[in-house]
C-alpha cells in the first residue's frame, strides 16, 4: 500500500536534500483527504487568494490573472496530492514560472504562494477534523509531507527557471559582443551597446587589441552612447583599454559621453584627463581623421537631391 | 644571448629576441647608450614583440634606456607590444612614460623621421 507512496517521493526528492520521512502514509486517508479539497474548491481557493493579496504577493499581476493561475495551481496541487506524482505540478510550474519571471516576480512570492497554500489547506484540515485528534494526526500526516514535498518542486521548479533565463541572457549577451569595425584605412570604430561588467571589458578590450595588430589601425573611436550608466569600475576599464591601445601604437578617442554620464564622472572623481574626448561619433570621426590626416570634400550638390 | 642592435641611418634598432634576464637588461641598456653616442643616433626602435611578460623590471629599465637616450639627444620608441602584454601591463599599471609606442618597425620608423624631421642634423 505504501510502495504507491514512497517511491516516487525518495526518486525525486534525492536532489533536493534529505528524503521527506513519510510516516505510516493512509492511501485512503490521503483519497478522502484529496475528496474533501476538491468539493470544498471554491472556499478554500477563495480563501488562499485572499491571503496572497493581503500578503501583498503578485502585486505586478492583475487580480484575474492571480485567480487564474492559482486555481490551475489549486488543481495541480490535489492532483499531486492523490497520485503522488509531481511531474504534471513541476511541468506547470516551469510554465507559470516562463510566464511571470519577465514580469518581475521574485522567488520569495512564489515561495510565499505555495506556502500559503499550504497552511490554508492545512488550517482547512484541522477544522474539518477538530473533533477528532486522533484522525487530523494521521490526516497530517498523510498530508505534510506530500505538501513540503510539492513546495520543494515548485520552489526549486522557479529557481531552476530563473537561472535558465539568466544563463540564456547571459549568452545573448555574450553573441551581441562589440564589433570592432574598420571605416577606413588605420581607422578603427568600436560602438559599445549595453551593460559594461568587467568580464565584458576585458573581453572588449582583447578584441580592439587583436584588431589593432591585424588591421594596423592606428587611431581607434570607441563609442559609448549606447552606454547606460558608467560607473567607477567601467571608467577604469575604459582608462585601461585606451591605455593598452596606446601601448599597441594607437590612438584612442572616447565619443559619445551623455551630459548625465559626464556629470557622474566628474561627480566620483574619476580622472579620463589622460582620454581625448569628443562629443559625438561623427565629431570622433572628424578628430580621426584630422589625425590621420585625410581630409574630406564633398563634391557637388548631394545625390540625394532631387532628379528630374 | 645579448641583445642584437642593428644600425639603420640616423637609428638604432634593437630587437629582443627571448626573454631577458635582468643582467641582459643591463646590458642592453648600457650597449644602447654607448652606440648613441658612437654612431649619433636621432632615435632609438626597440622590438619586443617576442616578449610574453613585461614585468616591472623591464619596464623600468625600457624607461631608464628612453631617458638616458634623450639626455643624449636620442628619441626612443617601442614596438611589438602584444594584447595580452600591453593589458597584463595595464592592470599592473606599469607605466612606459614618456617612452612613444608603435605598433611595429614600418611605423616606428615613420613616426622617428616624423620627430627627427625639421631638427635634421648638418650634413645628415
Amino acid at each position: 500500500m505504501n510502495d504507491h507512496e514512497e517511491d516516487p517521493m525518495s526518486e525525486e526528492d534525492g536532489s533536493v536534500g534529505p528524503p521527506l520521512q513519510a510516516p505510516e502514509i493512509d492511501a485512503a486517508l490521503l483519497a478522502e483527504l484529496v475528496a474533501y479539497l476538491r468539493e470544498h474548491r471554491p472556499e478554500l481557493r477563495e480563501a488562499w487568494v485572499e491571503r496572497i493579496n493581503e500578503a501583498q504577493l503578485l502585486r505586478v499581476m492583475s487580480s484575474e490573472e492571480v485567480f487564474t493561475e492559482m486555481t490551475a495551481v489549486y488543481d495541480n496541487y490535489v492532483d499531486a496530492l492523490e497520485t503522488g506524482s509531481i511531474e504534471t505540478l513541476r511541468a506547470y510550474a516551469r510554465s507559470l514560472s516562463e510566464r511571470i519571471i519577465h514580469r518581475g516576480v521574485e522567488t520569495h512570492e512564489v515561495l510565499g504562494i505555495v506556502l500559503l497554500l499550504r497552511d490554508v489547506l492545512a488550517r482547512a484540515l484541522f477544522i474539518h477534523h477538530q473533533g477528532d485528534p486522533d484522525l487530523l494526526y494521521r490526516v497530517l500526516d498523510a498530508y505534510e509531507p506530500a505538501a513540503n514535498r510539492i513546495a520543494v518542486t515548485v520552489g526549486v521548479s522557479f529557481v531552476d527557471e530563473r537561472e535558465r533565463v539568466i544563463r540564456e541572457q547571459q549568452a545573448a549577451i555574450r553573441e551581441l559582443s562589440t564589433p570592432v569595425l574598420q571605416v577606413r584605412g588605420r581607422l578603427l570604430i568600436l560602438p559599445i551597446i549595453g551593460v559594461l561588467d568587467s568580464q565584458r571589458a576585458r573581453q572588449l578590450t582583447e578584441q580592439l587589441l587583436g584588431a589593432i595588430q591585424a588591421n594596423r589601425a592606428k587611431v581607434v573611436v570607441i563609442d559609448i552612447t549606447g552606454v547606460a550608466s558608467v560607473d567607477v569600475t567601467v571608467a577604469n576599464h575604459l582608462v585601461q583599454t585606451v591605455e593598452a591601445s596606446r601601448l599597441m601604437g594607437a590612438s584612442a578617442i572616447l565619443t559619445g559621453l551623455s551630459s548625465g554620464i559626464a556629470q557622474t564622472l566628474v561627480d566620483l572623481g574619476v580622472d579620463l584627463g589622460s582620454m581625448r574626448t569628443v562629443g559625438d561619433l561623427q565629431g570622433g570621426l572628424e578628430e580621426a581623421e584630422r589625425l590621420l590626416g585625410y581630409r574630406v570634400i564633398q563634391e557637388g550638390d548631394p545625390v540625394l537631391a532631387p532628379q528630374d | 644571448m645579448p641583445v642584437p642592435i642593428l644600425k639603420q641611418g640616423d637609428y638604432l634598432i634593437a630587437s629582443i629576441q627571448s626573454a631577458l634576464s635582468d643582467t641582459e637588461v643591463l646590458e642592453l641598456r648600457d650597449d644602447l647608450a654607448d652606440r648613441i653616442g658612437r654612431f649619433r643616433s636621432q632615435g632609438i626602435i626597440i622590438d619586443v614583440a617576442a616578449l610574453d611578460v613585461i614585468d616591472s623590471f623591464v619596464a623600468r629599465s625600457l624607461r631608464n634606456i628612453a631617458r638616458t637616450a634623450s639626455l643624449r639627444g636620442a628619441v626612443t620608441v617601442i614596438v611589438g607590444i602584444q594584447p595580452d602584454v600591453a593589458v597584463a601591463m595595464v592592470q599592473f599599471r606599469l607605466n612606459l612614460e614618456p617612452l612613444q609606442t608603435a605598433l611595429d618597425l614600418e611605423e616606428a620608423l615613420a613616426l622617428l623621421d616624423r620627430h627627427t624631421r625639421g631638427h635634421g642634423r648638418d650634413g645628415g
